[in-house]
């Protein structure tokens, strides 16, 4: 197998996601066999990559974002409730939640992308553009090596 | 970082607009949709919206590629998958 004179870069972006997010997988071969069905079953599973996927990312890229930040923070809290079995009570609470923006001057769509964007809700413009055009170079990262991935598989 | 009320209508103390236009055409250039088209024309706006369009395809994208490789993880091999995996992904 010789490499195509492309060389890998282990300190990317994408490297560390990739190995990261192949660690996970990894982790989630699971030989006892569970009682609901097989569609439950991969249902549950692709769940279980799909957060895999947004963690590494977010690792990669560490503290040095405020998306990852939030996304991290959100993901942990998120995991320490699903222990804890309060989950009904919090997603009540979520819902009510107001996002209370200063909408001085502020289009439209910046609402719909302070939803999208991790953190986004209490961002100023300025770092919400920023953090939005980081956000969505590792996004494409995250699906580019995920469809390498399932190619690979698929074969 | 907390948002201060500005002073006079539509500026803030700490954002110029000189800033704010260029972040918006990075985005610009970002974004696949809009990077084909003649970048002076297209309004923020519009940039905004490809934007949410993107990002909300991408999460789309996320979420049908997690659900095919759940469906592939139940029927191949884990040992010999991630040697190859690593093997692909560095000639790629």
């Amino acid at each position: 197998m010789t490499p195509k004179g492309v060389s890998l870069n282990p300190n990317s972006r994408k490297t560390k996601f990739a190995r990261r997010f192949i660690f996970a997988l990894s982790r989630m071969r699971n030989p006892i066999p569970v009682s609901s069905s097989i569609e439950e079953e991969v249902r549950t599973r692709s769940h279980k990559i799909k957060i895999a996927a947004y963690l590494s990312m977010a690792r990669a890229v560490g503290s040095r974002r405020a998306w990852s930040r939030a996304l991290l923070f959100k993901l942990r809290t998120r995991a320490r409730r699903h222990n804890m079995i309060i989950r009904r009570r919090s997603f009540r609470l979520k819902k009510k939640r107001i996002i209370k923006n200063d909408p001085q001057g502020e289009p439209s769509q910046t609402k719909k992308l302070r939803q999208l964007v991790p953190g986004g809700k209490t961002m100023d413009m300025c770092s919400l553009l920023e953090e939005t055009a980081h956000y969505m170079t590792c996004l494409a990262t995250q699906v580019k090596v995920m469809q390498t991935i399932a190619d690979h598989f698929a074969k | 970082m907390s948002s201060r009320r500005p002073r006079q209508s539509g500026t803030s103390s700490r954002i110029t607009d000189d800033q704010i236009i260029d972040l918006v055409s990075k985005l610009r250039q970002l974004v696949p949709e809009i990077r084909n088209r003649r970048s002076d024309k297209v309004p923020a706006s519009k940039v905004l919206q490809e934007t949410c369009n993107y990002i909300r395809n991408l999460h789309r994208e996320v979420d049908d590629l997690s659900e095919r490789l759940s469906q592939l993880l139940a029927t191949i091999d884990a040992e010999s998958a991630e040697a190859s995996i690593i093997r692909s992904l560095i000639t790629q």
